[in-house]
């Protein structure tokens, strides 16, 4: 008798435990959250941004379009159980937002950009089932798999084209932070330049900040004040100062001649000011490229975990943009450049990493 | 009959905070937003499990000493907006103690915290100093100093704590306030022993300014300088007192991010905004020791708990900033409902 009773409590136990399992999952599809079915194998991904935003029209973007474009291929809805982001305010923000979308069973979660490399280590400890990848910076773990570019490769090609398109003897760069990745665009571009015409001289300027249109547009003022008439930033929102100051001169006088180079996506759009377009073109860095790719080996089961996978030209990483049409030489500058990818691809040619390097690089 | 003052301090904040909520309400149903979900959102985001009431918990530390540090220099009729700036350089104090020194647990958490005190006081005894000696505006001076203190310190950490990087070596584990065993109860979260620290600045300020002479001192000055210097009390050095104490709130907020939040110090593009979300703290908190603390505990909850609501519940955090700013600016408008509760009472009376 007792017995049967025992079994019976049981048996209830397990139907509730059935009915509010089903509640639990009925209540994430009426979220559309995940599709019914393939709920079990789906392969979910979710990015986390730095302080920049989703909307920063460079690098979290382009991040999430790889995201938003693996999501796309493999059927996955946007929210819990498919793929999403999350913004980060504050620094302090990283590690909330990767330890949620890892308690969310996001089956890999991206650290957009380099400043979250100590909040990825420390819980890529913690939770050893979980993938990360992180962008722009290594971490040493078994669970994280790193991605790196070679910016120095679309910033020389910038360059190249900067050298081309200048009438005088010194093109500008504004950078962002001073972080090994921008050095790397940088010191790119002062190695292409010097690679066309090694007397044209690179005035650099560190804004010191990812988010600061203003102090952009300002340094952009200064530069084109002084005579600069190319200036190539990798300073991520706080280049849009720099588009900015360019229209704004453009719009004034029409029959000047001053480009801005963009950067991480082609940026042509942000340039357009009557019937001209500022925008020479972009050194444009493929994290959707990667991001893509790295998702499809995890989903794939060939994470690259523990290792770093670096970018280049070779693997559609880094590129060019196309070039300006109203520019006069484009066809010309295009060969150029076009000889100067496969110089690079072969190996002939390796633009240099950092500064000092490339203040002494020549091509020969 | 006129309602005690006690009382209206106590009912402005929470009328500020209900109507910030409702205001907040309202801006998600006609922006489209599902506000039940929106809410609910936050709450879990902020208590839904251990690991987030932990991240919670991390979060409401330093607020509680920002806002501690704003509300003891108001008392002194100051207005501290350097608290960001001296939380900034008590964080890289600690950060430097914590990485340089190699020393039993005992003494090196300590020092690194104490650094930290003494760094925030040095940079908030120069606006007091200022103003003491020459009445340069005390506003004025911090925030030129939050500057200063920001581009300072992020050259220090790329020159001196790193060699050219953007991020200092972890700090030593005897100096990190972190411990297994909160991480253990809280599954992994950030929260540290700073709650300690917190709790005893609290306790401190309270005791300082009720229970010593010092304090009465202090608030003396605050409520009217020249009957305060009449009486016999030195003016100028209870300024620069109030602004060192104030900085060394400040700076034990920035040893919290700093040996415990984060474990490092980095490059900064921008403030953290804590010693300006400080500021709104001591404010909803009426600038006493208890009312900081439900406002930290409010803040906190806030700021952690928007950070779920687009996963969630598709809703934007950013709309937790805008109910904060709204709070805030009830209370600021505190005229306005000392009115309101003025009209409710006379006719409640008829």
């Amino acid at each position: 008798m007792k017995k049967r009773k025992l079994g019976l409590v049981l048996s209830f136990a397990l139907a509730a435990g059935t009915i509010l399992g089903a509640c639990g999952s009925s209540e994430e599809n009426e979220k559309g959250s995940s599709s019914e079915g393939n709920k079990e194998e789906s392969f979910t991904v979710a990015m986390v941004t730095d302080v920049g935003g989703v909307d920063d029209k460079s690098f979290n973007q382009s991040a999430w379009e790889g995201i938003k474009a693996f999501g796309e291929d493999n059927g996955l809805e946007e929210g819990k159980g498919g793929y999403t982001y999350l913004q980060s305010q504050s620094d302090a923000d990283y590690a909330t937002n990767l330890n949620n979308l890892t308690r969310q069973k996001f089956n890999l979660v991206f650290g957009v950009g380099a400043m979250m490399h100590d909040a990825i280590a420390e819980i890529a400890e913690q939770q050893k089932d979980s993938q990360f990848s992180i962008i722009d910076s290594e971490v040493e773990a078994d669970n994280v798999a790193s991605i790196m570019f070679k910016e120095q490769e679309s910033g020389f090609l910038a360059g190249v084209v900067a050298a081309n398109a200048t009438k005088g003897d010194t093109v500008g760069f504004i950078g962002g932070m001073e972080l090994p990745v921008i050095e790397r665009f940088e010191a790119g571009f002062i190695a292409g330049v010097r690679a066309v015409n090694p007397d044209i001289k690179v005035e650099s300027n560190y804004s010191g900040a990812f988010d600061k249109a203003e102090l952009g547009q300002s340094i952009a003022s200064k530069m084109y004040a002084s005579g600069i008439d190319v200036i190539f930033h990798a300073a991520g929102g706080t280049g849009n100062g720099l588009f900015k100051e360019a229209r704004d001169l453009k719009g004034k006088d029409p029959e000047r001649e001053l480009w801005a180079i963009g950067v991480d996506a082609d940026q042509s759009a942000e340039g357009v000011v009557g019937d001209h377009n500022i925008i020479l073109t972009s050194a444009m860095k493929r994290v959707d490229v990667a991001v893509q790719d790295i998702a499809t080996k995890a989903k794939d089961g060939n994470f690259p975990g523990g290792e770093t996978t670096v970018y280049g030209l070779n693997e559609d990483g880094v590129t060019l943009a196309p070039i300006n049409e109203e520019f006069a030489g484009k066809a010309e500058v295009e060969t150029q450049v076009n000889e100067w990818i496969e110089k690079i691809k072969s190996g002939e040619v390796t633009p240099p990493q950092s500064v000092e390097e490339a203040k002494a690089f020549t091509a020969e | 009959m006129e309602m005690s003052n006690r009382m209206q301090n106590i009912l402005i904040p929470i009328i500020a905070v209900l109507l910030g909520i409702i205001v907040g309400t309202i801006l998600m149903i006609v922006t489209g937003y599902d506000a039940i979900a929106g809410f609910i959102a936050l709450w879990n985001g902020a208590f839904g499990d251990v690991y987030f009431f932990g991240e919670t918990v991390r979060q409401i530390i330093p607020y509680i000493l920002a806002g501690l540090a704003v509300a003891f220099a108001f008392k002194t009729g100051l207005f501290n907006i350097g608290v960001e700036g001296q939380l900034i350089v008590g964080w890289l104090a600690a950060v430097w103690v914590g990485v340089a020194f190699e020393l039993p647990k005992i003494i090196h958490l300590p020092l690194a915290v104490l650094a930290a005190a003494l760094a925030g006081a040095i940079w908030a005894f120069i606006p007091g100093f200022l103003k003491a000696q020459y009445r340069v505006h005390e506003v004025i001076v911090t925030i030129m100093l939050n500057y200063t203190a920001l581009h300072i310190t992020n050259y220090i950490i790329r020159t001196k704590l790193s060699e050219g990087s953007d991020s200092s070596d972890p700090i030593a584990e005897t100096a990190s306030l972190r411990s297994p065993l909160l991480e253990s109860l809280t599954d992994y979260s950030r929260m540290h022993w700073g709650i300690v620290i917190a709790i005893i600045a609290v306790i401190i300020m309270w005791f300082i300014l009720e229970k010593t002479t010092r304090g009465f001192e202090l608030k003396a000055v605050g409520l009217n300088q020249h009957a305060s210097n009449y009486a016999g009390m030195n003016v100028k050095k209870n300024i620069i007192l109030s602004m060192v104490i104030s900085g060394v709130f400040a700076g034990l907020a920035g040893a919290m991010e700093g040996l415990g939040t984060f474990g490092y110090a980095a490059v900064k593009s921008g403030f953290t905004g804590v010693g300006f979300d400080g500021i709104a703290v001591a404010l909803l908190g009426a600038n006493s020791p208890i009312g900081i603390v439900l406002a930290a505990i409010l803040f906190g909850s806030l700021k952690v708990g928007a950070l779920n609501m687009p996963l969630e519940a598709g809703v934007p955090n950013e709309l937790v900033d805008i109910i904060i700013a709204l709070i805030v600016f009830f209370v600021a408008s505190s005229y306005m409902i000392r009115l309101l509760i003025r009209k409710i009472n006379k006719k409640g009376v008829k």
